[in-house]
């Protein structure tokens, strides 16, 4: 490995580092920058045993897509699970626990995956198998939860599968 | 100035607004595993809501441009879902009525949080010295 593979053992994360500590400082000037690469260099090599495989993106402009959507999801998730908080009596919700068969395999993907489902509509990711081929979900009010499962595998996971390979 | 003052107020009402909500769900739903969704969703567009009003408060009034609250919104995406994910397998260990009514996995294996030895002999226990 050269001598910058062995520093940067994650570029990627080295530089998000540097821009969160940067953000941090809301401001930015030679001091800061130079603290905040320290910081990109040093926090990768520190941790580096955590990190044992770097990520492969294939698609990272296909991120900020998906970022958007669920952005979106979020906004309608939280005036959908506002309107059954307020308006479905306790007896009437249909809570119920549904299993989603995983395609994705890299570890960062499916981690991806969990949060996302947590912040979308009414589910809750609450467990992993232990083959790591299928996640548990919470749902907190469906009629359908083939059509919930049928939706994430759709809309999220079809996704990250053309982002990590 | 009116016009941006109008915004941070009807942004903070909508902020207000969902965030009473998620605590009226804390309250009102009947299990663990229902409250759980509260505080996950109701909140992100009630917090998103009031960081959004500060970022045009201190641009349109105070004339200064903050970004902490990108920032803020970074750290609550990370940090709510494996918060709650936490929960609720902590929920799943300790609640065995709950644990006994969940549907098999997809490959026919048992869940991470309630097999703590998921092949038999597959790990090996360190022998001797």
């Amino acid at each position: 490995m050269s001598l910058v593979g062995r520093l940067l053992p994650h570029p990627l994360l080295s530089l998000t580092l540097t821009l969160v500590w940067v953000l941090l400082a809301n401001g930015l000037d030679a001091g800061t920058l130079l603290l905040g690469i320290v910081l990109g260099i040093a926090i990768p090599l520190l941790t580096r045993r955590f990190w044992p495989d770097r990520p492969k993106l294939r698609n990272p402009l296909r991120m900020a897509e998906y970022g958007l959507v669920v952005l979106w999801d979020i906004c309608v998730a939280n005036v959908q699970v506002a309107w059954i908080i307020l308006t479905k009596r306790n007896a009437d919700l249909r809570p119920t626990f549904i299993v989603i068969p995983l395609q994705l395999t890299a570890p960062e993907a499916i981690a991806m995956l969990a949060g996302t489902i947590t912040m979308t509509p009414g589910t809750v990711s609450s467990d992993l198998s232990d083959d790591g081929g299928s996640l548990l979900v919470h749902c907190l009010h469906t009629e359908d939860p083939a059509g919930v499962v049928a939706n994430i595998k759709r809309r999220y996971e079809a996704r990250l599968r053309e982002i990590f390979p | 100035m009116l016009i941006a003052e109008a915004v941070v107020a009807a942004l903070l009402l909508t902020g207000s607004f969902f965030l009473l909500v998620g605590s009226v769900g804390l309250l009102k739903l009947p299990d663990l595993m229902t409250r759980l969704h509260a505080p996950t969703k109701a909140t992100t567009l009630g917090i998103g809501s009031v960081l959004i009003a500060s970022v045009v408060y201190f641009a349109a009034i105070e004339g200064r441009v903050s970004i902490h609250e990108l920032l803020i919104t970074l750290f609550l995406f990370l940090t709510a879902p494996v918060t709650a994910h936490m929960v609720a397998k902590a929920h799943l260990h300790r609640d065995r009525a709950t644990a006994e009514r969940l549907p098999p996995a997809a490959g026919g294996g048992g869940w991470a949080t309630l097999d703590d030895d998921p092949e038999p002999g597959a790990r090996s226990e360190p022998s001797g010295p």
